[in-house]
């Protein structure tokens, strides 16, 4: 049926194999009639009919639909075409309002649950055992209701909604409690044992100490186990991961290390540049996740990356400092190609003297910027006129763009190239 | 740098650290006394030992790592409060990390400890730095002159306490140029002070940082999720 085009019933063509799930939507008991019907393809109403139906029969229904609670767990799946919404047809005002209450269907399917339970309850002839019903139905209200509760239980489990009171399903328990415990009072006086009921408290009283203290201390252990065990593997998944990072990139990097080890530089480079990865994945912030190839959105990232760049490049290490953060404009962004041009000067001709530092401020509406190094030093105006890096890149591009370029240079005692930008206007 | 002073100079230092191989390579970088000047009178892997070790040998400066097993090098210094306290011979800590995680860097501070270097540090700063330690003056690295520039920096919330909650100007300007890898001859030389003068300032920073109970630096910290 799957394959006619023609078939009335299309969109399921390629819906997986259904599995049985009793429905969290729309249900008005544990929502087997409605998983049923759904699983099955049918109206709910007629699978609640067969139910009922069958409920007539010596009360086959009723074990069969509690027979199901029982064994089939609750899903999501399984209801077909979701009713909608009665809220939907109803003027704004009362929409909430009317959207909590019961709807109208599952008011009458309750009565009609009321009116077939009388009459099935009527037809039994079971003589003496007829008082029983009552308590016995009370006893299966307050388990139905237990019940209930460990559905809604699970289901704000893997719904994650379960931000609503606590005092309802506390309520809830405490009455499906006292229901059960009503039914069997009423049974154990029906018996016409009341006058011992006493007796029969203290002993099972007796009985329940016994069994908790045989049972409690491994039941306690058990969950504590349980729970170290949950610990445990969290803390294993962790290390895995750790040690997936760690085999991959460095151990990777020793290996490279090893075989070049007669290069210091590029050994340098190596190590720099593991370090600085590794710092990154074991310092980042919560919640960023391992792309780093993602552009920069903000001062502080851009210059730890244009740093990291460059000292990979040139194989000398780069201290970044930062304080303060701001968004990028267009005018920082060219303040970072100019630093950039900076810190390559700095690693190219004072890369000898020691790591490069590079030191970002954001203050108000400036943002400095300095690149020092320790090298030998230069004089600008013995600069010949066709090296463009410093005059072009660094001062010129500074001064379009708004800023202005300092450059200090002792000779013997390093090079300092200050840049200092306002931020755009926002 | 040229620490080549030939007067005598001596202090006795005790190595923190639970990594053998990083012991190692400290003591002999700065270990040879004949030439640096530091004794390295006793050397613990656990917070047990250090403490154990600090109390028995009293030493002038104690290099302290800051992860370590039994609690971390916080645990030390809270434990070495008293031998902190002690008007005759303070035993003083220079932190020493590899990690420059501002939760660490503040951490030790906070705790007690007189300065933060990472471990990147050469051997004769390390040197220098153990000496001005043993001074009782403050020893900040780039970092974290960094750190604390971002943490002070100035806010719209009032101070709880005007002396402690906010830096001085002059401050700033000594913790900027640290930050941007100044020594701090080169610090005296820009701004036309004493030595002695950028030292007091460091120190001032330092008891600021230590003894400042502001909700800024709580809300700094806050912000970069370290609390």
């Amino acid at each position: 049926m799957t394959t006619a085009p023609p078939s009335p019933t299309p969109p399921r063509a390629d819906i997986p194999p259904r599995k049985l799930y009793r429905s969290a939507e729309g249900r008005m008991l544990g929502g087997v009639a409605r998983g049923l019907a759904g699983h099955l393809g049918a109206p709910v109403s007629w699978v609640r009919i067969v139910f009922l139906a069958l409920l007539l029969a010596q009360g086959m229904g009723a074990v069969l639909y509690a027979v199901f609670w029982f064994v089939v767990p609750l899903g999501v799946g399984g209801v077909e075409a979701p009713r909608p919404a009665p809220a939907e047809t109803l003027p704004d005002g009362r929409r909430r309002l009317f959207a909590r209450k019961p709807d109208r269907g599952q008011v009458v399917a309750l009565l009609a649950l009321v009116i077939g339970a009388a009459i099935f309850v009527d037809n039994l002839h079971l003589g003496r055992a007829n008082a029983y019903i009552w308590p016995l139905l009370l006893v299966g209200a307050g388990v139905a209701l237990v019940w209930r509760q460990a559905d809604n239980a699970r289901r704000a489990h893997w719904m994650e909604v379960s931000r609503r009171k606590r005092v309802l399903p506390l309520a809830r328990g405490a009455a499906g409690v006292a229901l059960a415990g009503i039914g069997v009072t009423g049974i154990v006086v029906l018996q016409g044992s009341a006058e011992h009921l006493g007796t029969v408290l203290q002993a099972s009283l007796a009985v329940l100490v016994g069994i908790a203290l045989l049972a409690g201390p491994s039941l306690v252990r058990m969950t504590q186990d349980l729970s170290a065990e949950r610990t445990m593997r969290i803390r294993a998944q962790e290390r895995a991961e750790v040690a997936a990072h760690v085999h991959d990139s460095v151990l990777h990097t020793l290996t490279l290390i090893q075989r070049n080890a007669e290069d210091p530089r590029e050994v340098a480079r190596l190590a720099r540049a593991q370090e600085r990865e590794l710092r990154a994945w074991l310092y980042r912030p919560e919640g960023r996740g391992k792309d780093e190839a993602e552009e920069p959105t903000t001062l502080a990232e851009a210059v730890k990356a244009t740093a990291a760049e460059v000292e990979d490049h040139h194989g000398v290490p780069i201290e970044v400092v930062v304080v303060g953060d701001c968004p990028l404009d267009e005018r920082l962004a060219a303040q970072m190609q100019a630093a950039r041009e900076a810190m390559v000067n700095a690693a190219k001709y004072g890369g000898e003297g020691g790591a490069v530092q590079v030191y970002a401020e954001v203050e108000g509406r400036t943002v400095f910027l300095s690149v020092r190094d320790r090298g030998p030093g230069f004089d600008l105006d013995a600069v010949p006129d066709d090296r463009m890096g410093v005059r072009e890149s660094i001062i010129g591009r500074m001064q379009r763009n708004g800023g202005t370029a300092r450059l200090r240079s002792v000779p013997g005692g390093g090079t300092e190239v200050e840049l200092e930008m306002e931020r755009a206007a926002a | 740098m040229t620490t080549e002073e030939t007067t005598e100079r001596h202090v006795r230092v005790v190595l923190v650290d639970d990594h053998r191989m990083f012991r190692t390579g400290v003591q002999a970088e700065i270990g040879a006394t004949d030439r640096t000047g530091v004794e390295v009178v006793g050397e613990a892997a656990d917070v047990d030992q250090a403490v154990t070790v600090i109390t028995a040998t009293r030493p002038e400066v104690v290099l302290l790592d800051v992860h370590l097993p039994g609690g971390g090098g916080v645990e030390v210094l809270r434990r070495c409060a008293p031998l902190m306290a002690d008007p005759e011979h303070p035993v003083r800590f220079l932190a020493l990390s590899v990690s420059d995680a501002a939760e660490d860097v503040i951490g030790v501070i906070r705790g007690g400890a007189r300065g933060y270097v990472t471990k990147t540090i050469t051997g004769t700063d390390l040197v220098d730095a153990v000496f001005r330690v043993k001074d009782g003056d403050a020893v900040f690295s780039p970092r974290l002159a960094g750190f604390v520039l971002d943490a002070f920096a100035s806010t719209d919330a009032p101070p709880v306490d005007e002396d402690l909650d906010r830096l001085t100007q002059r401050e700033r300007e000594v913790l900027r140029l640290i930050a941007r890898g100044y020594a701090y001859k080169e610090i005296a030389k820009q701004l036309f002070i004493s030595v002695k003068t950028v030292e007091s300032h460091v120190s001032a920073v330092l008891r600021k940082l230590q003894l400042s109970n502001r909700h800024e630096l709580t809300r700094w910290a806050t912000a970069r999720r370290l609390v």
